[in-house]
């Protein structure tokens, strides 16, 4: 079964602007590795349980206690644009 | 006189205790190695000169006053994902070109702690994305042993520094074989602790359920002492393993008589090079005249490691690598709005190898595809495991090809990522058990390029894997080096 994917919302999907060809491209890459996914698909796993941790790990709790945490200036230190000890960003809602 | 960059962590450590040297004259040694063959390998990222020489002066300080610790004063190198405190930190990617992080990662921390020095930050595959180090935005390393050829990936700068000479001992992270593959391309030492037995914080995730950091060294006993200051429960990682850590170099010297080694079937046929295959039946015989019980066993599902790998890595990459959205750190590409910011960041930042797994991830978790794809994978896993299990009841270590070809030519593999892909072949399967893996080198092949051979213990069986992998080092009596290592070094 050939595997056919809408791109250019998987793209927006994953907030990556791409033009048309390298839409294209990515597109058939794509659908070349996931049929060798279907190899995958085929195998019967009813009743079997998902992995997700291979050590018997449970719930990871700490006590409740205040803790030291990172400096804001050093937390801020790396941002492309800052000001007033906030993160700067382009306008979010329309002026309406 | 022996070069000092030439000497093993062991050899270095006794020299340093005697008397013999300095740490600065190690750390000199080192950057002189760096500086005579940087040129042509591209390995390291970022060179902490200040950093190093002031870490090697505290070293010679404590030396005086007969501080024991086994690391101290050893010049060790770190892959560039790995988040060091006011030292550029790029994961080979341009999103995080120029940052310097404000903290330092759990084992970046305790090799500080114990005593080592950083020489430097080591190139890599952009987040870890590749098998060959060419998937790094800052160019590829090349191979030491021939430098028409990759080292590796996507430790390869690790890899590099190593079997060169230009730090004694490396860490990289191993996602699906980072670690293994590119220590068997440069006939170096390249371990992968059992998953949880490192703590990941601050290393830039990939595939949170599969990354797992270790060292890559010249010998077998010296990855042991390199994974030995590292391991342990770190209340920062929630899947840091919290039980005892196993005694990794307790058995180094203790042979393999009585010792059940399992061939696995499905990876010594199709699909690897004849002489790979012919160097690691030599190296399963050696192991059988030194007295160990050598039994070939199937692991069925390991025909579908691969696949399950190229939805679970890529669903999980998906998610971790959305926090590079040009808000908090690394490059920003103005858009007139907070989406179109990101979007274009993202565009801009992220090369081909990242963008395409990122694409494959999100479209595997959308919505209806879940549990066909990721889902699926997850149990497939599981399926894999219950082989694992059962050959581990049989046998106390498995062995394989680590890789299934030597180095191959840089430009080789870069047309279809899918030829990348099968370069792991023989080491993704421990990445989905969680099972600890280690590559030794064994000989070369005829074009003069290292072949490795690997060994695979059950979850927190790192003793018995490198009481094995030491016996195998020493019955190889593997003592070649790089041609870069030996024809560019001057006579201090």
């Amino acid at each position: 079964m050939p595997v056919e994917i809408d791109i250019a919302r998987v793209a927006n999907l994953a907030r990556i602007a791409l033009t048309d060809e390298e839409l294209a491209e990515y597109a058939a890459q794509l659908e070349n590795i996931l049929e060798h996914a279907e190899r995958v698909q085929a195998l019967p796993t009813e009743g079997v349980e998902p992995t997700s941790h291979p050590l018997p790990v449970v719930n990871a709790f700490r006590p409740d206690e205040v803790t030291g945490s990172l400096d804001r200036d050093d937390a801020l230190a790396g941002a492309p644009e800052v000001e007033n000890g906030y993160f700067r960003v382009p306008r979010i809602l329309d002026e309406s | 006189m022996t070069d000092l960059a030439d000497l093993t962590i062991a050899q270095a450590t006794a020299g340093l205790h005697a008397g013999e040297f300095t740490a600065i004259d190690l750390l000199d040694a080192v950057e002189r190695r760096a500086a005579v063959t940087e040129a042509e390998l591209h390995a390291y990222l970022t060179l902490d000169r200040e950093g190093a020489r002031s870490a090697a002066h505290a070293a010679d300080e404590a030396i005086k006053s007969g501080d024991p610790r086994p690391l101290l004063g050893i010049p060790i190198a770190v892959k560039d994902n790995m988040v060091t405190r006011g030292v550029e930190t790029t994961a080979g990617s341009q999103i995080l070109a120029g940052w310097k992080p404000p903290y330092s990662g759990t084992a970046v921390l305790r090799l500080e702690e114990s005593g080592a020095v950083m020489v430097g930050k080591t190139n890599l595959d952009e987040f870890a994305m590749g098998s060959s180090t060419e998937n790094s935005a800052y160019g590829p390393t090349r191979n030491p042993w021939n430098t028409d050829t990759v080292p590796g990936g996507s430790s390869g700068g690790s890899a590099a520094v190593v079997a060169v000479g230009s730090a004694l001992g490396a860490f990289g992270s191993d996602t699906g074989g980072s670690i293994r593959q590119p220590a068997s391309l440069t006939g170096t030492v390249g371990a992968k602790p059992t998953y949880g037995l490192v703590s990941r914080y601050g290393l830039i995730a990939f595939a949170s359920s599969l990354d797992q950091i270790g060292p890559i060294a010249r010998t077998v006993p010296d990855a042991a002492t390199l994974l030995e200051a590292v391991v342990g429960w770190d209340p920062l990682d929630a899947t840091s393993y919290h039980g005892d850590v196993p005694a990794i170099s307790r058995s180094l010297n203790a042979g393999v008589a009585g010792i059940r080694v399992g061939v696995v079937a499905e990876l010594i046929g199709e699909g690897i090079d004849p002489e790979v295959l012919a160097a690691t039946k030599a190296a399963v015989d050696r192991l059988a005249d030194a007295g160990a019980e050598i039994v070939e066993l199937s692991l069925p599902a390991i025909e579908y490691a691969l696949s399950a790998y190229y939805l679970i890595a890529p669903a999980e990459c998906s998610a971790n690598l959305a926090r590079f959205d040009g808000v908090r750190y690394g490059l920003r590409v103005d858009g007139s709005t907070t989406e179109e910011m990101m979007a274009r960041t993202r565009a801009e930042g992220f090369g081909p190898e990242v963008t395409r797994r990122i694409l494959l991830g999100t479209y595997a978790l959308s919505a209806g595809y879940y549990d066909a794809f990721y889902g699926q994978a997850q149990r497939v896993r599981t399926l894999l495991r219950r082989d694992f299990a059962e050959a581990y009841e049989q046998v106390d270590v498995l062995v394989s090809p680590t890789s299934p070809t030597t180095a191959f030519e840089i430009g080789s593999k870069t047309t279809d990522p899918l030829t990348m892909y099968l370069a792991d072949i023989c080491t993704i399967a421990t990445n989905l058990a969680g099972d600890p893996g280690i590559s030794v080198p064994i000989s070369l092949d005829k074009e003069g390029l290292p072949i490795g051979f690997q060994v695979m213990a059950p979850a927190l069986g790192e003793e018995v894997m490198f009481r094995v992998a030491a016996e195998v080092e020493r019955l190889a009596e593997f003592t070649a080096r790089p041609k870069l290592a030996t024809s560019k070094v001057v006579a201090p």
